[in-house]
């Protein structure tokens, strides 16, 4: 058995540069045909490949949450996500939740209820809930909060946050 | 990061024969800690082998009462499972006191036993490592180590394992199923996680050509009597301070049986056979409690930041077993602690 460890540590210029990757992805519903490093994450394919640039880069280590995604349904960080393992998925970001031209509801009730300062967090907010109304756990305010913990907001606009998303669930 | 190649595999040994050609190759399902930690520079893989795609995502009975978790099962999915929530609620509220939704979406049952320290000093390239960088030195013994071991640690490393699923893993006594070159072998969940040692650079007794196929639930679940008591600095989506996996079977006061596992204190889950049998045969009562942290305890050290651990550690178990006894097991959404 070998031991696992820290290894000998290669450096950058020693390795061949790989060729790029082909990827598909269905963004929105249409699909898109790239070619990527592996190395690039699903959130730096869709803002610098597909120019969709709705979706954010805050920390870009899984600890805030602007980068949240739908991946076939499910709410993920971007920013930990490399696209060459999403080959085939469904990509939905926050420009694919309105639908002829009319906002989606968490979108609708975002704005109703103020429910940010900034707009920095917003994107990652609103596809979080929308992947946690689907997973259907949340019922309460405190489980709302709870299951919204992945998604920091700097200018702490939460109260009106649970608030519209509260809406948005028809509470 | 780093250059790096980019494989899938297409099973299992597929994978265990690709780990094994390459010694600079890792594993990648969820990623949720290894792209960060290769953003960070801390792992330095020239090559990745996806093993996202593998057949291995599906929760099974045993046979014998027991569950077989398939080792890329998402932690959310695992959570929501409505068999462990029923047979085995004490993983499943571990689980959730565990990331976030997004984070345990992508990771997954057998990433989460390998997830690495969050050491301040393993992540910081800049400082010394026994950990990262083996015989460099251990920046946090005389450092910041509030967030630090304070049982089973060694003059080489005091870091902390991160798990909350680990915690409930080992009070349930799972088992890890795992291939090799060699074929696939059990190990059991105590002896999955190791203690640093003088090798504080292996975090568990995996060897680097082997895979996690899956994790056995044995049939005991405590379903009826348990807690998941976890305390941290803000009230989610951080790492524990100290967390208790409390688990009791009662004869009407009394209690036949007792499994209590500690997080946020070690390198590993921590478990102590004799602070098990000072529960077992005896009333459920605070004394009882009060006594069996003390000997779950007796060997903690604190450093310079993190003496308060302990006190801390004590009044955790002591109200998680309360919680466990009542048969009122913590909320993981009310966090009021009760």
């Amino acid at each position: 058995m070998a031991e696992t460890g820290t290894m000998a540590r290669p450096h950058s210029d020693t390795i061949p540069a790989p060729a790029k990757i082909p990827v598909a992805l269905i963004v929105n519903g249409t699909r898109k045909q790239l070619k990527v490093a592996p190395w690039t994450t699903l959130l730096d394919a869709l803002r610098d490949h597909l120019d969709l640039t709705g979706t954010k880069k805050g920390c870009d280590h899984g600890q805030c949450g602007a980068c949240t995604v739908l991946v076939d349904g499910r709410r993920v960080n971007s920013c930990l996500t490399l696209a060459v393992m999403k080959d085939g998925a469904e990509v939905t970001t926050i420009e694919g939740l309105a639908k002829d031209g009319a906002l989606h509801p968490l979108q609708q009730a975002f704005i109703d209820h103020d429910a940010f300062q900034c707009g920095y967090c917003t994107p990652g907010q609103i596809c979080s809930a929308a992947g946690m109304i689907a997973e259907g756990k949340a019922k309460t305010p405190d489980e709302i909060r709870e299951l919204m913990s992945g998604n920091i907001c700097r200018c702490a606009a939460y109260p009106n946050i649970v608030a519209a998303i509260q809406q948005a669930m028809g509470k | 990061m780093i250059n790096f190649q980019y494989a899938r595999a297409n099973d299992v040994s597929d994978a265990v024969r690709q780990i094994a050609a390459d010694p600079g190759a890792k594993f990648i399902a969820g990623g949720t800690n290894l792209i960060d930690l290769m953003k960070e520079e801390v792992e330095r893989p020239t090559r990745l082998i996806d093993i996202s795609r593998l057949p291995l995502k599906t929760v099974e009975d045993t046979g014998d009462g027991g569950l077989r978790i398939g080792a890329l099962v998402p932690n959310s999915d695992l959570a929501w499972n409505p068999a462990i929530e029923q047979r085995y609620p004490l993983l499943s509220s571990a689980i959730l006191a565990g990331a976030s939704a997004q984070l345990r979406n992508m990771a997954s049952t057998g990433g989460n036993l390998l997830q690495r320290t969050r050491c301040y000093y393993f992540y910081d390239t800049a400082t010394p490592c026994n950990k990262r960088e083996p015989g460099s030195g251990c920046s946090a013994i005389n450092g910041v180590n509030r967030m630090h071991a304070v049982l089973g640690t060694s003059e080489a490393c005091i870091a902390v394992h991160p798990s909350d699923m680990c915690v409930a893993l080992a009070a349930l006594e799972a088992k890890v199923h795992v291939a090799g070159p060699s074929g696939e072998r059990t190990i059991a969940f105590a002896d999955f996680h190791r203690l640093p040692g003088d090798t504080p650079q292996r975090d568990s007794n995996l060897g680097a050509d082997e895979i996690i196929v899956a994790v056995e639930l044995p049939p005991r679940g405590f379903a009826a009597n348990y807690s998941y008591l976890k305390i941290r600095d803000r009230l989610s989506y951080a790492f524990a301070l100290v967390s208790v996996a409390a688990a009791l079977e009662l004869d009407g006061d009394s209690i036949k049986d007792a499994r209590l596992a500690l997080g946020g204190v070690a390198h590993k889950p921590w478990r102590d056979p004799e602070a098990e049998a000072a529960l077992r045969g005896q009333a459920a009562n605070p004394a009882t409690f009060e006594h069996a942290a003390g000997v779950l305890l007796r060997d903690a050290k604190g450093f310079a930041h993190n003496t308060f651990k302990i006190d801390l550690a004590h009044r955790t178990i002591v109200r998680a077993l309360t919680q466990a006894a009542k048969g009122t097991p913590q909320s993981q959404s009310d966090k009021k602690i009760r």
